[in-house]
């Protein structure tokens, strides 16, 4: 039997500037991992930060778990990796250690207090992606790559079941980028996580995700990976020739 | 004069307690504010524990009274300036220059009117913890308890708002409601170092040592501790070295956590010379 994880029903997002999102409907179902794309400034972000109340929702409905996002508190099931890598102060002195043990704040109550059990799950999870030997390193002193990583461990520290993540490759290398999508197509199918990624890589994100959602302000496509190749709006925006070297799955 | 003696007079004794409270306080709270970039706020509620204290002394109220005159007053205007930057879309450093200087203006002009600047007012210039009564030290103590209480209950949250707001309301934590416990943390501590350092040196206190702990410190706990070591023992120091030499003790608590944060930065660069570019 299928959740239903995110509902959106004709979602409207204004800014001061004016309107970033108009009339956006669709529905993800638990276990899906959808890339969403489009142009900059096509609201890819404000969809996303609309959903976990980073920004105010003007018109329509948008739901988690079946909780419209303005009662929406629980946090523990979500995971989030926001956009700007450069957010940290270099000298900021949080250990990485320190920064993924935050991640389980979500999960408890005043006051929140994190035991042996919790240092040993942030352990673990340091362990399972790959950078158990930064622990003790200060956040400001990693490299882009290392960073992200280590965010991902916060995000993915206290077990959700949706995961967020907000152009997280946008700073990093070809390589490193390639990696770092292989670990969330691993996560997707391996922890069953239902996962929404906002990129600008259509090409590469099309190698992992299981739906895309292609938006300019509105919905232009919602659909498996396969389909958005063969749609014909898609090759009216991109181009025949463009299209067919992004479908290209290795 | 040796040690032993100078630790028989009450003042110094009631200077020795009070000065490491208020410093614990204030060392502890400016790791947050620096990082928060929000290190000027002690010197913007400073101004307006000066117009507070110009209300009191018009009210014919001093020492402890006084005290509890500024401590309300404070209170809303750390509030004013959260509001401020939130509503009036204003940033952090603009709110503080208005509600600071709209603080330093009320007490000019009560000051004005009630006969000008009396000795009373200009101590809350400098600050002279050698003249801190048994009852300032009692509520030195229990606002200290309060604030040591609030921090540690809030620890977490205050560590995950000040690393980064919007991550931090993602995991449900209420940033508008850790921003105003830590400015209303700010305030009270404030209007307790008035007595230590006064208005004029009050940021000293909330950044130095912060800054110093920030040269060397390899986890957010190491920095809070070595933040709060050296506030306090700069503090003790402070109250010894003016007593023996006669001179200022607000300012010679300043010099000495400056001369720290030369040698934090110095050991720094020697340690690890990359880490200083």
């Amino acid at each position: 039997m299928s959740h239903e994880v995110v509902r959106v029903e004709r979602l409207g997002v204004s800014y001061r500037v004016g309107q970033v999102l108009e009339d956006i409907s669709f529905s993800i179902e638990a276990g899906d991992y959808v890339g969403i794309v489009g142009p900059n400034g096509s609201g890819k972000s404000s969809l996303v930060r609309a959903l976990i109340g980073l920004c105010t929702i003007c018109s329509g409905s948008a739901s988690l778990f079946g909780v419209p996002c303005s009662r929406f508190d629980e946090w523990g099931r979500i995971g989030y990796l926001p956009q700007n890598l450069g957010m940290y102060n270099p000298v900021f002195p949080a250990t990485v250690a320190e920064t993924v043990a935050l991640g389980l704040l979500s999960r408890k109550r005043f006051p929140r207090r994190l035991n042996r059990h919790d240092h040993e799950t942030v352990e673990r999870m340091l362990e399972e992606l790959g950078v158990s030997d930064l622990k003790s390193k200060l956040i400001g002193e990693l490299s882009g790559g290392q960073q992200q990583r280590v965010l991902l461990a916060r995000a993915l520290v206290n077990e959700p079941e949706l995961l967020i993540l907000d152009e997280p490759t946008a700073a990093l290398d070809p390589e490193t980028r390639e990696r770092f999508y292989r670990i969330i197509a691993d996560i997707n199918r391996t922890r069953g996580v239902t996962v929404l990624l906002v990129t600008h890589d259509t090409g590469a994100i099309g190698q992992h995700a299981s739906k895309m959602l292609y938006l300019d302000k509105r919905l232009l496509f919602f659909g498996s990976f396969d389909e958005f190749c063969l749609s014909p709006e898609m090759s009216e925006l991109f181009g025949e020739h463009s299209q067919h070297i992004m479908c290209h799955r290795h | 004069m040796d040690l032993v003696e100078i630790l028989t007079y009450g003042f110094i004794q009631r200077a020795l307690v009070a000065g490491t409270l208020i410093a614990l306080l204030c060392s502890v709270l400016g790791v947050f504010l620096v990082l928060r970039r929000m290190s000027l706020i002690g010197d913007g509620l400073a101004h307006v524990t000066f117009g507070s204290a110009a209300i009191a002394l018009a009210l014919k109220l001093y020492s402890a009274s006084a005290l509890l005159v500024s401590l309300p007053i404070v209170l809303l205007s750390s509030l004013g300036i959260l509001k401020l930057t939130e509503k009036a879309r204003l940033s952090g450093d603009a709110a503080i220059g208005i509600v600071s200087s709209v603080g330093i203006s009320a007490g000019i002009i009560l000051a004005s009117v009630g006969g000008g600047y009396n000795v009373d007012l200009l101590s809350y210039l400098f600050g002279n913890i050698l003249s801190i009564t048994q009852e300032e030290v009692f509520i030195a103590a229990g606002l200290f308890c309060i604030v040591m209480v609030l921090m540690l209950l809030f620890y977490h949250e205050l560590l995950a708002v000040t690393l980064s707001e919007e991550m931090a309301r993602v995991s449900g934590i209420r940033t508008n409601l850790i921003s105003a416990v830590l400015v209303l943390l700010t305030a009270l501590s404030v209007v307790l170092a008035m007595k230590l350092v006064g208005i004029m040196l009050i940021s000293s206190l909330l950044i130095l040592p912060a800054a110093s702990a920030l040269q060397l410190a390899r986890s957010f706990k190491a920095c809070v501790c070595m933040s709060a070591i050296q506030g306090c023992s700069s503090v003790i120091a402070g109250i010894f070295v003016s007593f023996v030499t006669n001179l200022p003790t607000s300012a010679t608590v300043v010099l000495l956590n400056l001369a720290c944060f030369g040698c934090a930065f110095l050991a720094r660069y020697l340690l690890d010379p990359k880490r200083s570019n």
